[in-house]
C-alpha cells in the first residue's frame, strides 16, 4: 500500500532522513520507533507531502505521491495527525471534526455519517461539541485530534507521537482506541513512538529509526526481545 | 449545522424595522450624513474582518481598495459611463489589482504580510496622487452627479440625489454584503478560513489548500471594498487621494477591533458606533484621539475580540455550562 524507497528527506542545509526504505501492506498496523531527533516527525511529513524528499520515490497504492501538493495526498486517502495534538483552538469541538472532512466537503451525509462513528469512539467529543477546542485538557485534545484525523475516512492513518506528553492511564485509553479503529474500521495505521512499551504491544511490525536512518525493522514480538530496543526504548 | 436561536433572530428582526424607518428620527442632515457614511464603512469593515478578523491575514492595503473603488468610479462616471456600470467594474479592477499584490504578499505570512501590503497601499496611493492625467492628482475629482436614476415603471425613475435615497442605497448594499458573508463565513468554505487563522499548517495537512483560499478570502474582500467605495464617491460627489490614504485603513482596522474581531456583528457595530462616538465629542476636538487610543488599549488589553467578542465569549461559557450540567444530570 505505502512503499517508500530510498527516501532522503533535507529541512534546509541539514540532511535529516538517510535512505529508508520501508513498506506497509493494507490493514496493517506498523509502528515506528525513535528517539527525540531521530527523524519520525520528518519522515512523517515526508510521507504526507508536507515536506519534499530531496530523492528517492514515495508511492501509494501504486501512484508516486511524492511531487504532489497535500491535499491531492489527503484525497487519496493518507492523513497526518500531526505531532504536538495540533488543533484549531478558537473552534469548537465540532468544528474541528468537520474541517477534518474537508476533503469530503458537500457530501453532507458522509460528513454526518463519519461525524457520529468519531462520537461513537469518543463519547466525551460528544458531550461536548460546542465547546471551544483550545479549552481543552492535553487527553481530549489528543483524542480530538484522532477524531479529527479520522473525519476524511482515510485509507491510511499517519499518527505522529499521540502519547507525547500524557499521564500513563490517558496513554492506555488512547493505545486502546487506536487498536480498534485499526480492528473495526479497517484503517491502516503507521504510528510512530517513543513510548517502545506501548507501541510494541498493540502494532504487529515495526521500524527503528536512529539519525534519519532505518536501523532495524521486524515483528514486534522480536523486536520486543532485541537487546538494542531493550536497552535504548525499553530500559530493561 | 449551526443554527441561530430564537432570541437572536428576534433581535435581528427588530434592528431590520429599526434600520427600515431610520429615517424618520434622524436629527439633522448633518447627522444623516455621518449615519450614510458609517454605514459604508461598515460595509468596507466587513470585508476587512473576512480577510484579517477570518482569515487571520492583516492586509493593510484595505483602505486603499476601498479608494481604488472610489477612482474607478469617479473616473467612470465622468467619462459618461452609467454609475451601475461603474460600479460592479471597480470591484472587478480592486480584485485584479488585489489578486496580483496577492501572488506576492501571500508569499509572506504574519506580520510580514501585513508589512508587504501595507507597501502595496503605500504604492496605490502615491499612484492616486501623482498620475494627474487621470486622478487629478493632490485636488482629486470633483463634481461627480450622484448614482444614475433607475427606471422604474408606474413610480417613474428612483433617483439617488435625496439623502433617504441614499441611505437606502447604501443599507441595501449593507444587507447583500452581510447576507454574501454569512453565507460564505457559515459554510465549509469559512471555515477553511478560520482554519487557516488558527493553524495555518494544520490546514495544510488537512488538505487545505491554504494559498488558494487566502486569495479566495482576499478576492472577495477587496471587491467588497471597492463597492463601498465606488458608493462613497458617488454620494460625497468627489474623491481625492484622502479616500486612498493609510488613514482610512486603520479607520477600518479601529472600528474593527472595537467592535469585534472574526464576528459579522462586530464590524458593523464598531464602523457605526464610532463616529458617531466621534461627533458626540467633537468638543474634545483633537484630544478626541487620546480618549481612542486610551480605549483601544484597553480593549486590546481585556478584550482582545472587541465589544461584541466579549458578549459571545460570555455565550459560550454560558453554552458549556449548560452542555456540562446537562451531562451530569444524564450521567445521575
Amino acid at each position: 500500500m505505502l512503499k517508500l524507497e530510498q527516501v532522503y528527506t533535507d529541512i534546509g542545509e541539514l540532511h535529516i532522513i538517510h535512505n529508508v526504505s520501508l513498506n506497509i501492506q493494507k490493514g496493517e498496523f506498523v509502528t515506528l520507533l525513535g528517539s527525540n531527533g531521530a527523524g519520525k516527525t520528518t519522515l512523517f511529513r515526508t510521507i504526507a507531502g508536507v515536506l519534499k524528499p530531496a530523492f528517492g520515490t514515495v508511492e501509494f497504492n501504486g501512484i508516486a505521491i511524492d511531487k504532489l501538493p497535500v491535499h491531492k495526498i489527503v484525497d487519496l486517502g493518507i492523513v497526518l495527525c500531526p505531532q504536538g495534538r495540533q488543533l484549531f483552538p478558537e473552534l469548537s469541538v465540532k468544528k474541528n471534526l468537520v474541517m477534518g472532512a474537508f476533503s469530503l466537503r458537500g457530501q453532507k451525509s458522509k460528513i454526518k455519517k463519519n461525524l457520529d462513528r468519531v462520537y461513537e469512539h469518543f463519547p466525551i467529543l460528544k458531550e461536548r461539541s460546542n465547546q471551544l477546542a483550545g479549552t481543552f485538557s492535553g487527553g481530549e485534545q489528543q483524542m480530538l485530534a484522532i477524531g479529527r484525523a479520522l473525519m476524511s475516512e482515510p485509507s491510511m492513518l499517519l499518527l505522529d507521537e499521540p502519547s507525547m506528553g500524557l499521564a500513563p492511564l490517558i496513554v492506555k485509553q488512547i493505545a486502546d482506541v487506536i487498536s480498534n479503529i485499526n480492528h473495526e474500521m479497517d484503517t491502516t495505521i503507521f504510528l510512530s513512538e517513543q513510548n517502545a512499551n506501548m507501541a510494541l504491544n498493540i502494532t504487529e511490525r515495526g521500524y527503528v529509526l536512529e539519525s534519519g536512518k532505518c536501523v532495524l525493522e521486524g515483528l514486534c514480538k522480536d523486536l520486543k526481545n532485541d537487546e538494542n530496543v531493550k536497552r535504548a526504548y525499553i530500559g530493561a | 449545522m449551526f443554527t441561530k436561536p430564537i432570541h437572536t433572530k428576534l433581535l435581528l428582526g427588530f434592528l431590520f424595522i429599526a434600520a427600515l424607518f431610520l429615517p424618520l428620527y434622524v436629527p439633522d442632515s448633518y447627522m444623516f450624513q455621518i449615519v450614510i457614511t458609517s454605514l459604508l464603512f461598515a460595509i468596507a469593515t466587513s470585508s476587512m474582518n473576512l480577510i484579517l478578523g477570518y482569515t487571520g491575514q492583516a492586509s493593510l492595503a484595505h483602505g486603499a481598495f476601498f479608494g481604488v473603488g472610489a477612482y474607478v468610479v469617479a473616473i467612470m462616471t465622468k467619462a459618461g459611463w452609467s454609475f451601475w456600470i461603474a460600479l460592479p467594474v471597480s470591484g472587478l479592477v480592486a480584485t485584479g489589482i488585489g489578486f496580483f499584490i496577492g501572488l506576492f504578499a501571500f508569499r509572506t505570512r504574519g506580520h510580514f504580510f501585513a508589512i508587504v501590503t501595507l507597501c502595496f497601499g503605500v504604492i496605490l496611493f502615491q499612484v492616486a496622487e501623482n498620475w494627474i492625467e487621470v486622478t487629478g492628482g493632490q485636488n482629486g475629482i470633483f463634481g461627480l452627479d450622484s448614482a444614475t436614476p433607475i427606471p422604474f415603471p408606474f413610480f417613474g425613475p428612483i433617483e439617488f440625489s435625496s439623502q433617504p435615497a441614499q441611505y437606502y442605497l447604501v443599507l441595501a448594499v449593507l444587507l447583500l454584503t452581510l447576507f454574501v458573508l454569512h453565507r460564505v463565513v457559515y459554510s465549509i468554505f469559512g471555515l477553511t478560513f478560520m482554519a487557516i487563522r488558527n493553524n495555518e499548517e494544520l490546514a495544510d495537512a488537512l488538505g487545505i489548500n491554504t494559498f488558494a483560499t487566502k486569495m479566495v478570502s482576499f478576492a472577495i474582500a477587496n471587491f467588497i471594498a471597492a463597492i463601498a467605495g465606488g458608493i462613497y464617491a458617488t454620494i460625497l460627489g468627489a474623491v481625492s487621494p484622502s479616500a486612498i490614504s493609510i488613514m482610512i485603513t486603520f479607520n477600518f482596522l479601529i472600528f474593527l477591533i472595537l467592535g469585534g474581531m472574526a464576528t459579522l456583528p462586530g464590524a458593523v457595530i464598531g464602523a457605526f458606533m464610532i463616529p458617531i462616538i466621534m461627533e458626540f465629542l467633537q468638543f474634545m476636538e483633537n484630544y478626541r484621539m487620546l480618549f481612542f487610543g486610551a480605549l483601544l488599549v484597553v480593549v486590546i488589553i481585556w478584550f482582545p475580540m472587541g465589544f461584541f467578542g466579549g458578549l459571545k465569549t460570555i455565550n459560550q461559557k454560558i453554552i458549556a455550562w449548560r452542555q456540562s450540567n446537562t451531562s451530569e444530570d444524564s450521567n445521575a
